[in-house]
C-alpha cells in the first residue's frame, strides 16, 4: 500500500548494502528529519523543551546502550554512572575555561576510559553475573560521586553548568537548546544506522551470538567487547553532558543514580534490542507516558469530584512505568521495534499476501 | 583495638547478616527452581510488610491473625506473578527475564506506595528495644529474633527439600527437560518456588520493617540480598546463610575501620566491593554449582 513493493529483492550488492532498502523507509526518515528541523516553529516552546528535548537526548543515550546491549549482547546496568562521568568531566572542563566543543569531547573520552573498566567485568563473566557486576559498579560510582566534594561540589550539592557555547554562538534560547539536542541525536542515529553495514557491527553481532564461536571465526571478542563498551560510553558521556548543559543546567549525583540506569535499560528493552526506531519508541513510552497518565488520572479524578491522595498521585507514574515494562515484555519480548517491524512487513506485501491464503 | 568492642561488632554484624540471608533465601529459592534472578524480591518484601500492616493496623486484626493471613495472600500472589508474568518468558534470553523482574519490582513498589503512602510506619511486633547484655556485649533483641527466624527458615527448607515436593523442586532445578519427561509438573514447581519466596518476603518484610520502619527503604535491601545470594552461590540455601554471616561481619567491622577514613557511609561501598570481588574471583559463589558452558 504505502510501500508499493512486494518484498525486498536485491539484484546487486550495492542495493543490498544500502541503509534503506525500501524507498518508502528512506522517505519516511527524510520526512521525520524535516519535521524535526521544523519542530521549533510548529510545537509550542513549553512542549519543545519539556518533552521533545529530553526525548531526543535520552534517545541518543539509549542508542548508545543499545550498541553494547543490543548489538554486542553485553548486559549493562551501570550506564547512568558512565553518563555521569561524561557530564561531570565536561562541566568541569568547561568551568575550567576549555571551549565547550572540546569539553564535550573530553567528557566523552573520560566516559570511554571509565566505561572500559566495565568491559573488564564483561571479559570474565556474562549474562546475569555481568548485569549484577555492572550494577555493583554503578553503586561504587554513585558513592564516589556523592563522597568526593571536588567532583560533585559536596554531598547534596550541585554543580552549575556554564553557558553552552558552540562554534562561537552562545546557546541560550529554547530553540537553540533544541537544535543542539536534535543535532546530537541525528548524529548518533546516523552512526548507528551505518553500524550494521560495517565490519565493526558484524563483529559485534558475532560476539553477541556466541563469543567462543566468534573467536573461532577469527573475531577477537576481547577487543570487540572493550570497543563496544568504549564506543557506547563515549556516546553516553556526551549525551550526559548535553543533558546537563541543555536540560538540567545543574549536575547532581541523583540525576545519574541506579534508577536512571534501570530506566535507560528499560527504554532499550521496551524499544527492542538492536532496533534503532525501537529506541525512539521505547524512550517515548518510558519517559513520557507515566507523566501523561498521571495528568489524566489527576484531571479525571477532579472531573469526577473524587479526592485523590497527593501521595497516591506522586507514586502513580512509577506504578505505570513498571506496568509498561511488564506489559510490553508480555506482548512482545522483542519490544516495540519488533511490533513496528511486524506492521511494516505486513503492509509491505499487503494486497498480495492475501492471494496465497 | 578493643577486643570486646570488636567482638560486639562481629556478633551484631553476624546477626544483621543473618537478616540479609532471610532476604536472600527468597532469591535463592526462585533461582534454584527456574534459574531466574528475582530482582523483584525487594518489591515483594516491601509489599509483604505493607500487607501485614494493612491487616493489623487498618483492619484491626491481632498480629497473630494478620501474619498468617498475609502469608496466605502473598503465597497466592507469588503463584500469580509466576503464572502471569514469568511463565510466558520461559526460555527467553536472560536480559528479558531480568528486565521483567525489574519491571515487576518497579510496579510493586509504585503500586504499594500509591495505595498505602510512603510515610514510614512501624509494625510494633512487641519486641523490646532494650539491648540484651551478654557479658559486656550489647545485642539488639530484634536482630536476635530475626536471626532466629532466618535459622528456623533454613532448617525448615532443609527439611522441605527432603520431602516429596521438595525433591521434585530439586529435580526441576537440576534439569528442566528431564523432570518434564518423568512427569513432574515443572510449571507448578516453579510457581511453588515463587510462592515460597513471597512467603519468605513476608518474614523478611516484618523483621526489617520492625528494624528500620516500613517504607520504601525496604526495597533497597536488594543489593545486599543479591550480594549474599551470589557470595553463597545462587542455588544454595545453606550458602545464603553462611554468606549472610560473612557479609554481615565484614560489613560491620570493615565499616568501623573505613568510616573514619572516608567520612562515613562506607557500608554500601563494602557490599559493592564484596559483590564485584565475588563475581570476578568465584562467580559460582562459595557453595554454588559450577556450570560449564559449551559452544
Amino acid at each position: 500500500m504505502f510501500y508499493r513493493l512486494s518484498g525486498v529483492r536485491h539484484a546487486d550488492y550495492v542495493s543490498d548494502s544500502r541503509i534503506y532498502k525500501v524507498p518508502t523507509d528512506r522517505n519516511l526518515a527524510v520526512f521525520f528529519l524535516i519535521i524535526g528541523l521544523a519542530a521549533p516553529f510548529i510545537i509550542p516552546s513549553l512542549y519543545l523543551n519539556s518533552y521533545m528535548l529530553p526525548w531526543l537526548i535520552w534517545t541518543a543515550a539509549a542508542l548508545g546502550l543499545n550498541l553494547v546491549t543490543g548489538w554486542a549482547g553485553q548486559l549493562h546496568l551501570g550506564y547512568a554512572a558512565v553518563m555521569a562521568v561524561g557530564a561531570y568531566s565536561a562541566i568541569h572542563a568547561a568551568r575550567f575555561g576549555v571551549p565547550w566543543e572540546f569539553a564535550l569531547i573530553i567528557g566523552g573520552l573520560a566516559s570511554s576510559v571509565i566505561g572500559s573498566l566495565f568491559a573488564f567485568a564483561a571479559l570474565r563473566v556474562k549474562g546475569l553475573y555481568l548485569a549484577i557486576t555492572t550494577l555493583a559498579m554503578q553503586f561504587v560510582m554513585d558513592w564516589v560521586l556523592s563522597h568526593s566534594p571536588t567532583i560533585s561540589g559536596g554531598s547534596h550539592a550541585s554543580l552549575q553548568s556554564p553557558t553552552l557555547t558552540l562554534l562561537g554562538q552562545e546557546i541560550t534560547s529554547d530553540r537553540a537548546y533544541y537544535y543542539v539536542a536534535f543535532g546530537w541525536c541525528v548524529l548518533v542515529t546516523i552512526f548507528m544506522l551505518n553500524l550494521k553495514r560495517t565490519g565493526l557491527g558484524r563483529a559485534l553481532v558475532a560476539v553477541r551470538e556466541k563469543d567462543y564461536a566468534a573467536a573461532i571465526l577469527g573475531v577477537n571478542s576481547f577487543y570487540y567487547k572493550i570497543l563496544a563498551f568504549a564506543t557506547s560510553s563515549f556516546i553516553a558521556g556526551i549525551s550526559g553532558a548535553i543533558l546537563v548543559a541543555t536540560f538540567f543546567f545543574l549536575a547532581a549525583p541523583e540525576q545519574f543514580s541506579v534508577n536512571v540506569s534501570i530506566q535507560v535499560l528499560a527504554m532499550v528493552i521496551v524499544g527492542g534490542l538492536s532496533s534503532i526506531i525501537g529506541s525512539y519508541f521505547g524512550v517515548a513510552l518510558i519517559l513520557l507516558v507515566p507523566g501523561v497518565v498521571n495528568t489524566v488520572v489527576a484531571s479525571v479524578s477532579q472531573w469526577l469530584g473524587m479526592q485523590v491522595n497527593v501521595e497516591t498521585l506522586a507514586h502513580i507514574p512509577n506504578a505505570v512505568y513498571g506496568a509498561l515494562i511488564v506489559v510490553v515484555l508480555l506482548i512482545e519480548p522483542l519490544g516495540l521495534g519488533k511490533l513496528y517491524g511486524n506492521v511494516r512487513d505486513y503492509l509491505m506485501v499487503w494486497p498480495f499476501d492475501q492471494l496465497r491464503k | 583495638m578493643d577486643w570486646i568492642f570488636l567482638a560486639e561488632l562481629a556478633i551484631n554484624g553476624a546477626l544483621t547478616g543473618l537478616l540479609y540471608s532471610l532476604f536472600a533465601i527468597g532469591l535463592v529459592l526462585i533461582y534454584k527452581a527456574s534459574s531466574v534472578p528475582n530482582l523483584a524480591q525487594g518489591g515483594l518484601t516491601m509489599l509483604g510488610a505493607y500487607v501485614v500492616l494493612a491487616l493489623s493496623r487498618d483492619a484491626g486484626m491481632p498480629l497473630g491473625l494478620a501474619i498468617p493471613l498475609a502469608v496466605v495472600i502473598m503465597f497466592g500472589l507469588g503463584f500469580g506473578i509466576e503464572r502471569v508474568a514469568l511463565r510466558r518468558l520461559a526460555g527467553r534470553p536472560i536480559i528479558m527475564i531480568l528486565m521483567m523482574t525489574l519491571g515487576l519490582d518497579i510496579f510493586l513498589r509504585g503500586t504499594t506506595l500509591a495505595i498505602w503512602g510512603g510515610t514510614s510506619r512501624s509494625i510494633e511486633l512487641g519486641v523490646s528495644y532494650e539491648p540484651l547484655f551478654m557479658g559486656d556485649i550489647l545485642i539488639s533483641r530484634i536482630h536476635l529474633v530475626g536471626a532466629t527466624v532466618a535459622i528456623v527458615l533454613l532448617a525448615a527448607f532443609m527439611v522441605f527439600f527432603r520431602t516429596r515436593i521438595g525433591i521434585k523442586l530439586r529435580a526441576i532445578a537440576d534439569d528442566y527437560m528431564a523432570s518434564w519427561s518423568v512427569g513432574i509438573s515443572v510449571e507448578r514447581g516453579v510457581g511453588l518456588s515463587w510462592a515460597l519466596a513471597s512467603v519468605v518476603a513476608v518474614a523478611a518484610g516484618i523483621i526489617w520493617g520492625e528494624i528500620q520502619g516500613v517504607d520504601q527503604g525496604l526495597s533497597l535491601l536488594l543489593l545486599k540480598g543479591l550480594t549474599v545470594a551470589i557470595l553463597g552461590g545462587l542455588d544454595s540455601i545453606l550458602g545464603a546463610v553462611v554468606a549472610g554471616i560473612i557479609l554481615g561481619i565484614v560489613e560491620n567491622v570493615g565499616a568501623d575501620f573505613l568510616d573514619p577514613l572516608v567520612g562515613g557511609g562506607s557500608r554500601e561501598l563494602i557490599v559493592a566491593a564484596v559483590l564485584i570481588l565475588t563475581v570476578m574471583i568465584r562467580p559460582h559463589g562459595l557453595f554454588g554449582r559450577h556450570d560449564i558452558e559449551r559452544v
